[in-house]
């Protein structure tokens, strides 16, 4: 699918207009005017139809539901409903929070559901689709469900004034009731039908943060239990009558395509239905997993291999060595960094290369797709709702509103399910049109599917030349960036791609806070048949740890303790210095080390977040090191739950150190090396290092990155005091 | 000819391929969907069920061998320790994206059931064929020893 294509596509499915959007769902939806009976609506809109709220027709009657964010029921439960995927960052309970705070509810009525593909509804509004990435799911929506709260609440008030004739401003409300001086309370379960009837309030104003009972605060996750006791459903546990699974044997090498398939040994194994070719490769179709596989396994296939990547990482790199020679696109300039080189008293120049890397998500990609002919049902882990719903409309050959998705809890992201092509809901809904059938069918990815498939953090290559004077000062400073383009042939090029720069690829380098007066950073980007995608923190995991290396190496150069080198040069950048202070003095940076410990730090803004970090390392006997302890210090504005930024540091640094130590996908002759968890290493327990997380203190607003939609790599952590043998091993990686 | 397994205290009767990994079979057949699919090749411990209380990977186990074993799976587990254990990873909020947890609860319950005051190094050892890519390890580790001292360890 081209390009336009799919900007098409976005044009259609995100009317900009709400009012003319509320029309048009009208006579597609059941509304709440055609349950209630008009003229007891004044101003609702229709009630959100969303999977999971079990009885939402019957209840609207007496239920409140007057945005499609909430809906309070006659049982005194309030429903979120949650416009964003919740991969393990935590939407559901962030976004709840901010409704329930607004609302003054009781955590414990408090209940979510997944909000159905709906752009005109659930956009976000930092990108005018319904989707989530660059960490914004909170900060986006930090006002809209603040005030989705605020508007229920005003309505309950004002009907428990009529109701009880006394002035709505002597009316409380505290944890999901409401009450009166005179004796007078109700919950607002009772109230919920009565303000139904009331007028929607135009504006309302929203609480002072000296007020917050639950921004700022930790409270438990909403999905705690279901995750911990099974009963969480994620698109691979969707079992529906009459269901069929699908597999898909994939090209070896990237931009293969069939040539012949001899499927007779197939089509012999109890329990496969079909076989059927698709662009992607050879889709068996089987009434479980396990004959699905298996059909799989027995395929014969012949590849064209004609049009195929077939660069090994060995080639790759040559290619990225040889082009750290040629100029590459401007990025930022500052002062003359060559003339300022030559005058240098000490030249350091250091090269660091960077792997591609799978997100290797726990729960593999997957998507179910029931498909009659003219309307499709789809259910799956959905990152950017109306690019999956655009996608599978176009293949489908129906309009988008004609696609429902239901999105469920998904496995792990990483960025992985955020994906501009939409590939695994379009090879799911390929294999549904050609099956011709209105049956449901689940088509998984396997392990090996996921670690061969491509969609990769891109391999790079990076240059940083530095100069420092005869004091120690940097005052010359020249990077060379070297890589594919995330974002370039994708609809979002025109956000993220400005004058051939994908932002993407220079992110982090390009707002490096020192002060430096000659700087100069270019970038070169590459073309090769492997797929990219964000991966976690996205631009940061490279630039990152190749910049505060590259600092360290000159802290080191110029005889300087990494703290006050870097101190030094953030004079501009005060919340880059606070994080920096509060990570240090939290680790006891001056504090003598035992015996065989070793100590380094390193300072990063991403997503508009602030992180400093500092580490304790040991030696392993017999070579290599462990990373025993990290004390991260973070400034993402108001952490709108605390300890969900906390669970997002440790799980970043882990996922960061895991990829900085042990997993790297490598290709040869075009093929990728790796295929499972055996051969593509994560981070296991007992290298997990002890972290602890220290919030700076803050009243913005929730950052890009805002609380539980944080992540961080920790690939920048530390190296200043590492050993030699560590040290190496992180730079050539 | 079926296989007989019991799964939760529960006699099944399956016409399944004898050689289907146990996985399958609770998931696909039984919809015991609980037990997770990560890597069947015993790398991640998502799919773990106990047998006989032991830890067990299940992509591992063929319907055919696991006929006549006890099996528990995550929606079968019960006693003090995973109630202990549950109450523990709520507490904590160990889950992140939830899906290697099923596992990862099992193996909490298995190392409390045989070592009811389990050292990091146990833990170390007992949870590192148990993959977390959300990287919760800290909490489950503070997990296991929260379920431990409510235990009484
Ligand atoms: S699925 Fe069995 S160990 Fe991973
Ligand atoms: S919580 Fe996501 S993989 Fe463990």
């Amino acid at each position: 699918m081209s390009n336009s294509d799919l900007t098409r596509i976005f044009a259609i499915s995100t009317p900009g207009d709400g009012a003319a959007v509320e029309t048009s769902s009208a006579t597609s939806r059941r509304t709440f005017i055609k349950i209630s009976g008009a003229g007891l609506v004044l101003g609702l809109m229709p009630l959100p139809e969303v999977a999971g709220l079990g009885g939402a027709a019957e209840a609207a009657a007496t239920s409140l539901a007057p945005n499609p964010f909430l809906v309070i029921a006659p049982d005194d439960t309030v429903t979120v409903i949650i416009k964003h995927l919740d991969k393990g960052q935590g939407a559901a309970t962030g976004l709840a929070s901010l409704a329930a705070e607004e609302l003054d509810a009781d955590w414990s009525q408090i209940r979510t559901v997944f909000a159905p593909a709906d752009a005109t509804k659930y956009k976000n509004l930092e990108f005018g689709v319904q989707g989530v990435g660059g960490s914004n799911g909170l900060s986006n929506s930090y006002s809209q469900y603040r005030e989705a709260g605020a508007t229920a609440r005003a309505m309950l008030v004002s009907a428990a004034a009529s109701a009880w004739k006394v002035p709505a401003a002597e009316i409380t409300v505290k944890a999901g009731k409401l009450a009166h001086s005179s004796g007078k309370s109700a919950s607002f379960g009772e109230m919920a039908q009565a303000a139904a009837i009331v007028a929607v309030p135009k504006s309302v104003k929203l609480k002072d943060a000296k007020d917050f009972v639950f921004i700022g605060k930790s409270f438990p996750r909403v999905d705690s239990v279901a995750k911990s006791n099974g009963t969480a459903k994620y698109t691979i546990d969707q079992q529906m009558d009459g269901m069929l699974v699908a597999v898909i044997a994939r090209p070896p090498k990237f931009g293969a395509t069939v040539k012949s398939v001899d499927a007779s040994a197939t089509e012999k194994i109890a329990g496969v239905v079909r076989v059927i070719t698709i662009p992607q490769g050879v889709a068996v179709l089987a009434k479980s997993t396990w004959p699905a596989i298996k059909g799989r396994e027995a395929l014969k296939i012949v590849w064209d291999e004609s049009k195929a990547e077939t660069r090994g990482t060995a080639e790759i790199f040559a290619e990225y060595r040889a082009a750290l020679d040629k100029p590459g696109l401007p990025v930022r300039a500052e002062g003359d960094a060559a003339a300022a080189m030559a005058k240098a008293a000490k030249v350091v120049s250091v090269d660091f290369e960077f792997p591609y890397l799978a997100h290797a998500t726990m729960e593999p990609m997957n998507a179910v797709v029931r498909f009659n002919g003219t309307k499709a049902e789809i259910w799956t882990g959905s990152q950017l709702q109306t690019v999956d719903q655009g996608v599978a409309a176009a293949i489908l050959g129906i309009k988008p509103e004609n696609v429902s998705l239901t999105t469920l809890w998904a496995g792990g992201s990483f960025g992985r399910r955020a994906v501009p092509d939409a590939h695994f809901v379009a090879e799911a809904c390929m294999i549904a049109k050609a099956y011709g059938q209105p049956v449901p069918i689940k088509t998984i990815w396997t392990r090996e599917d996921d670690i061969k498939g491509g969609y990769y953090r891109p391999a790079y290559l990076h240059r940083i030349k530095a100069g420092l004077d005869a004091a120690g000062k940097i005052i010359a400073w020249r990077h060379v960036i070297v890589g594919q383009s995330i974002i370039a042939g994708t609809p979002f090029e025109a956000m993220a791609v400005k004058d051939g720069i994908d932002l993407s690829s220079v992110e982090g380098a390009n707002n490096l806070p020192y002060a430096i007066p000659n700087f100069k950073l270019e970038l070169t980007t590459t073309k090769i048949g492997v797929p990219v995608l964000w991966w976690r923190s996205v631009g940061s995991t490279h630039t990152a740890h190749a910049t505060e290396h590259m600092i360290d190496i000159l802290a080191r150069e110029a005889g300087r303790d990494p703290l006050m080198f870097r101190m030094d040069l953030l004079a501009k950048h005060p919340r880059h210095a606070e994080a920096l202070k509060l990570a240090a003095f939290k680790a006891g940076w001056d504090a003598p080390l035992p015996a065989g410990r070793f100590r380094g730090m390193a300072l990063h803004e991403s997503f508009k977040s602030y992180v400093a970090q500092v580490a304790e390392i040991s030696l392993k006997d017999g070579g290599g090191f462990k990373v025993e302890r990290v004390v991260c210090a973070v400034d993402c504005g108001i952490a709108v739950n605390p300890d969900v930024v906390v669970a997002q540091m440790e799980g970043g640094i882990g996922y960061g150190l895991g990829a900085a130590m042990k997993g790297a996908i490598t290709l040869k002759g075009g093929a990728v090396e790796q295929s499972n968890f055996d051969d593509y290493e994560v981070l296991r327990m007992s290298e997990m290092p002890r972290i602890e997380v220290h919030i700076v203190p803050s009243t913005a607003p929730p950052q890009a990155s805002g609380s539980p939609v944080h992540r961080r790599s920790c690939r920048p952590s530390p190296t200043r005091f590492w050993p030699r043998r560590a040290f190496e091993r992180l730079r050539c990686r | 000819m079926p296989t007989i397994i019991t799964v939760n205290g529960e006699r099944r009767s399956l016409d399944a391929d004898p050689e289907t990994p146990l996985l399958w079979v609770l998931r696909d057949e039984l919809e015991l969907t609980g037990t997770k699919f990560g890597c069947g090749i015993a790398q991640c411990g998502a799919c773990t069920v106990h047998v006989k209380g032991e830890p067990q990977r299940s992509c591992q186990i063929t319907l055919k061998d696991a006929a006549g074993l006890e099996i528990t799976t995550i929606e079968g587990l019960s006693g003090k320790v995973a109630e202990a254990v549950r109450k523990a990873w709520a507490s904590l909020d160990v889950v992140q994206c939830g899906y290697c947890q099923s596992g990862q609860v099992m193996a909490a319950v298995a190392l409390l059931q045989a070592k009811p005051k389990p050292t990091d190094a146990d833990i170390d050892t007992a949870f590192d064929g148990n993959i977390c890519r959300c990287n919760t390890y800290t909490r489950i580790r503070a997990g296991v020893h929260a379920g431990s001292k409510m235990l009484g360890g």
